[in-house]
């Protein structure tokens, strides 16, 4: 099967993300990787085409030029290619300009299935693969803890917050899977050694069709108009087990008269 | 015409989350409507009167009896259309989402997601929103209309005002793609053993014990201090722990005295769950794990070494 999985470079989480007061926007200048939520999306391809007789497995992202090396990783892990939509007039692409955009590159490629991971770490909105699959006019999926292609059809277990769905769809199709689906392999040296190599195609906006004042903020429809803290839960005590965490625990809930 | 309110339902009532919606939009706009899709859905009508539906739009058809959410992005758009509603809002799900991102494809509208409050007018509407793992709070807009609003469960409790609840039926006409995904088996869990909701004290773990074997620790503990144990999505979708005891977005929602997490990261979607919770303490041996930005006493550490000492120490103290 051809597989194009939608991926991103997000800022590493920890302590260092923040919104940067000028922009409003989430501040990438500090490390970043790839999603974690995404391995779990390309393993799952890779999975599919280990077993169901190869195949092709697509990377599509929507990101500026150095969002490739965190793409690497994925190429590392056995995706064939990437392909990047990278040009500034795409810059803070909210999600009617990020569908849009993706939605003509994976238009361009034809794949049979097209995966997403379960959020991105930055903007946890668990929203896109609705949006893309709307402009691919394609099913969706969403949700997916357990998965089967067989006979042109895929079956999937969801959590909804009523339990579990079973639904079933013809491909072509969209899907968003779980981080509980699979657990993601670990790059081989040789794997790291050659993602290099593969291809990995830069794309702008006119390369895939999409007009300038449909992407970047001129193409998008929310912003954002003020930053506050939140308010903050009270200081939170830290300690570092050197064997003796357990003791301090029991001290603190007695304390409280938890125990 | 200027509010819709999505109402989600189950079995035969409308979703708590998605009538505090109503009642909050309505309070904001007395020009608010609802609208209900499903099949044999029409009795719910009078129930979003009650909260403030100045007009309730019934899609009822056999076709729309599973809760999947490409017919209903149909549906909505053409009322949209037809209405030329300035807002639409919806109580966060996972079937709510799924619409609200097709629907911002489809109309090229703006979606605010996480939204906790909502302010300002009809027209001028300004959305609340919490990001970056709960570490800003960003005020939202939107550039066009319609906007699109996701909320995020729990922030607004249904609130009675009546409404006239003009019942209107829609006309049903779908796309050829929306209805490709078929339900083949729908949720229905049924609540069995004690509910985690009642317990005092919880002690929950996450992917982080390694194997389903080791929710045993977590049980002595519990059993120790006298509470239940609770889970979060990972580990239930792995099926180490029953789905009854998970917390969360997609679980349930709780607020013990003491809340102790265990090789949890923290996930927003985990959070939303038991962030209410009196005193939380957490064990990660991640020292950057989200969960320690809303711990009262984080532990950076092996949960296998600190579960059973503690445990332990409990038991001794107790007697
Ligand atoms: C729409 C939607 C709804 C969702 N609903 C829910 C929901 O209702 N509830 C929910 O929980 N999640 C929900 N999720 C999933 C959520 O995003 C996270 O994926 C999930 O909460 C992660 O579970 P976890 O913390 O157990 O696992 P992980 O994120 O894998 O975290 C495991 C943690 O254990 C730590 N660890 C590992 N080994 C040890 C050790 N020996 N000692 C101590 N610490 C250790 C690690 O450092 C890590 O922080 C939802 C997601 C989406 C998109
Ligand atoms: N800029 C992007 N380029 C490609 N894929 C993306 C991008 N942003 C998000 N995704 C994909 O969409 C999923 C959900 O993202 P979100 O709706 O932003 O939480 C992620 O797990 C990725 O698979």
């Amino acid at each position: 099967m051809k597989i194009a999985v939608c991926v991103k470079e997000v800022p590493d989480a920890g302590p260092l993300r923040k919104i940067d007061p000028d922009t409003k926007r989430i501040d990438r200048s500090g490390d970043r990787s790839l999603n974690t939520y995404d391995l779990n999306a390309i393993e799952e391809a890779l999975r599919l085409n280990e077993a169901g007789g190869g195949g092709e497995v697509v990377l599509v992202s929507l990101g500026p030029d150095r969002a490739l090396e965190s793409l690497r990783k994925g190429l590392a892990m056995g995706a064939d290619r990437a392909v990047l939509i990278s040009d500034d007039a795409a810059v803070g692409s909210d999600l009617v300009a990020t569908s849009l955009a993706l939605a003509e590159a994976i238009k361009r490629e034809s794949p049979d299935l097209v995966l997403f991971g379960q959020a991105a770490g930055d903007s946890d909105g668990a929203v896109l693969w609705a949006a893309v699959a709307d402009r691919l006019r394609l099913p969706v999926i969403s949700q997916i803890s357990e998965l089967e292609v067989a006979g042109g059809n895929v079956t999937a277990k969801r959590q909804t917050e009523f339990g579990y769905d079973r639904i079933q769809a013809p491909l072509p199709v969209v899907l968003a899977v779980s981080d509980s689906l699979n657990e993601p392999r670990y790059p081989s040296l040789k794997g790291i050694m050659g993602a290099k190599k593969k291809p990995q195609d830069v794309v702008s906006l006119a390369d895939i069709g999409v007009p300038a004042d449909r992407a970047g903020t001129a193409g998008s429809r929310t912003t954002v108009t003020a930053l506050n803290p939140p308010p903050s839960r009270g200081d939170t005590q830290k300690i570092e087990d050197d064997g003796s965490a357990a003791q301090k625990v029991l001290d603190y809930l007695v304390e409280r008269k938890l125990v | 015409m200027s509010t819709l309110v999505f109402l989600e339902h189950h079995g035969s009532g409308i979703q708590k989350a998605a009538l505090g919606v109503l009642s909050k939009a309505a309070s904001l706009d007395s020009d608010t409507s609802a609208v209900i899709i499903g099949s044999g859905v029409s009795g719910l009508a009078q129930e979003a009167a009650k909260y403030g539906a100045a007009r309730v739009f019934i899609a009822d058809d056999a076709s729309l009896a599973a809760p999947l959410p490409q017919a209903r992005v149909d549906i909505i758009a053409s009322l949209v259309g037809a209405h030329g509603f300035q807002n639409v809002l919806f109580g966060a799900s996972v079937l709510a989402s799924d619409i609200a991102g097709g629907l911002s494809a489809r109309l090229d509208a703006g979606l605010n997601w996480d939204l906790t409050d909502l302010e300002g007018s009809a027209s001028a509407l300004v959305g609340k929103r919490s990001a970056l793992g709960d570490t800003v709070l960003v005020d939202v807009g939107w550039t066009s209309e319609p906007r699109l609003g996701l909320i995020r469960s729990g922030s607004f409790e249904p609130a009675e005002r009546a409404g006239a609840g003009a019942v209107e039926n829609v006309a049903i006409a779908l796309e050829d793609f929306s209805s490709k995904a078929q339900m083949v088996e729908q949720a229905n869990e049924a609540q069995t053993g004690p509910s985690i909701e009642e317990a005092d004290i919880l002690v929950a773990g996450g992917r982080g014990l390694g194997a389903p074997e080791a929710f045993s620790e977590l049980e002595g503990l519990a059993a120790a201090l006298g509470g239940a144990v609770a889970s979060t999505r990972a580990v239930v979708d792995s099926g180490w722990y029953p789905y009854q005891t998970q917390v969360g977005q997609t679980g349930k929602t709780v607020s013990p005295k003491l809340y102790i997490a265990c090789g949890i990261s923290g996930a927003i979607q985990h959070k939303v769950g038991m962030q209410s919770s009196q005193v939380i303490v957490s064990i990660n041996k991640d020292p950057h794990a989200a969960i320690f930005d809303f711990s009262d006493l984080a532990v950076v550490g092996d949960l296998h070494d600190i579960v059973p000492k503690l445990t332990a120490l409990v038991q001794e103290r107790k007697g």
